[in-house]
């Protein structure tokens, strides 16, 4: 069990509009915490268009989701946020008045009296291939990830798809299973071309497999997998195999969000426009997670949203303080905190 | 991230001269909607709740959630994806020859009475 982590605010989701949060919430002196399903911060900016043109961010007319992430990072150094990445947030419990029980899915806990959810579309997951009946081979013998990879130790590994994540697990995984066999839809592959290279060796060499088809059909009993059909341009193939990792990207699920007692509208969360607070007193919801008259889902929306909520949060962490506003340009105070003074 | 559509009054064609689009869903449900020259396949789609287009990330060819199958007469009026696209179709499931990713395809007077299938599962 670890140690419980103390903070001001936990902020689920370290995308745009959750990163700028830190910056809004830096200036009133309140230390933020983040937590990110991803690998990397940025959210949707970096998952789905790093490359992306944005043209709509206030006097930046144009910047990639990558460089937007980027430039906010940048911004909010100074205030020296802690991100938890590769993690989820499964429960969310108030034990205070406001103060928050956190607890994520790699067994951290956090205790904060301000909860943040810039959780945007809900939580990155990978895509599952609609295969009649993988349901009870999932985290048994069908992975989407891997986390250990001498559990693929000489196991028969079928790895679907053709982008980087399948070639590098492919070329990661080839040389300590029994059998490799790569499926894809195409003889054509997106991902780097130097992986490309070398599995089209390995291929040659006789060390793996490849297969150009859709898997259709799964054999095995009680979640231990035994071979799949492949279904090629003119004929059906079996693979004998002992395990399936599927490489089909991430698509964006609400989550546990639901289950945190929150009041929701068809998988947003209501919220006031004076503060882009929950019907629960400390709990926020900023960017495009939250819903309200008016709403739209834009990157500077979110980014007023969390100004706004800072204002509020504010007298949760510091209720005997009086707040005053002050501009970035004059105040010699909020200089200091940004370390330009 | 999302976009005001700008029709000025000048350009917008009459309803007499919008062209139609068909969208005919795994369970059958057929949808005859009017569309916007210069729209996506995917946009008139989500303006006539097609609610089988998700289409996640909003029309940047990044998510594979907005696939259709285009119909085979039409295929080649509507012509293959590009090779951003093709690389997204590998993010998509039971990929046809006529697949399209319908934030791809612009709609144009050509495309009057275009007839597009959605699949059962756009991944999630």
């Amino acid at each position: 069990m670890s140690e419980t982590i103390k903070t001001d605010v936990v902020i689920i989701g370290a995308g745009p509009v959750g990163l700028f949060a830190v910056f809004e919430l830096g200036l009133l002196d309140i230390k933020a915490h983040l937590i990110d399903i991803l690998d990397k911060v940025g959210g949707q900016c970096a998952e789905l268009y790093p490359e992306k043109p944005i043209y709509d961010i206030p006097g930046i007319p144009f910047v990639t989701g990558h460089g937007l992430t980027e430039a906010l990072m940048e911004q909010i150094k100074p205030f020296n946020p802690t991100f938890h990445l590769n993690e989820m947030v499964t429960t969310l419990e108030k034990i205070g008045d406001p103060l928050f029980r956190v607890g994520t899915d790699r067994g951290k806990i956090f205790e904060a009296k301000v909860v943040v959810i810039g959780a945007g579309g809900g939580s990155f997951q990978p895509k599952r291939p609609p295969i009649p009946g993988i349901e009870p081979y999932e985290n048994k013998s069908v992975h989407y990830a891997v986390r250990k990879m001498d559990a693929f130790r000489d196991k028969r590994l079928l790895i679907v798809g053709g982008g980087d994540s399948a070639l590098d697990w492919t070329l990661n995984l080839q040389p300590i299973a029994k059998r490799l066999t790569l499926v894809h839809r195409r003889d054509e592959f997106r991902g780097a071309p130097d992986s490309v290279n070398k599995m089209r060796a390995l291929v040659a060499a006789g060390d793996m497999d490849l297969k150009i088809g859709q898997v259709t059909v799964l054999e095995g009993a009680d979640g231990q997998l035994a071979a799949a059909a492949i279904k090629g341009k003119d004929a059906v193939e079996r693979v004998e195999c002992d395990a399936m990792l599927p490489f089909f990207g991430l698509t964006m699920k609400l989550g546990p969000v639901a289950d945190w007692g929150l009041k929701m509208d068809d998988e947003l969360i209501p919220v006031d426009t004076a503060a882009f607070e929950t019907n629960i007193p400390g709990i926020f919801a900023i960017g495009d997670i939250n819903t309200y008259p008016g709403k739209l889902k834009l990157i500077l929306s979110g980014f007023h949203e969390g100004a706004l909520m800072a204002q509020k949060a504010y007298h949760y962490v510091y209720p005997d303080k009086r707040l005053v506003f002050q501009y970035t340009t004059s105040s010699t105070s909020l200089q200091k905190k940004l370390g330009v003074a | 991230m999302s976009d005001v559509q700008d029709v000025s009054p000048a350009t917008a064609p009459t309803k007499e001269t919008m062209p139609k689009v068909t969208y005919i869903e795994h369970d059958g449900a057929t949808h005859t909607v009017e569309a916007e020259i210069g729209a996506t396949v995917m946009e008139t789609a989500q303006r006539n709740n097609v609610a089988s287009i998700v289409a996640e990330c909003g029309g940047s060819c990044t998510c594979a959630t907005c696939l259709v199958h285009v119909d085979e007469t039409w295929f080649e009026k509507v012509g293959p994806p590009s090779a951003e696209e093709e690389d997204m179709l590998d993010f998509a499931f039971e990929v046809k020859p006529t697949s399209r990713l319908s934030c791809q395809i612009k709609v144009t007077q050509e495309l009057d009475g275009l007839v597009v299938r959605t699949p059962a599962y756009q991944g999630r």
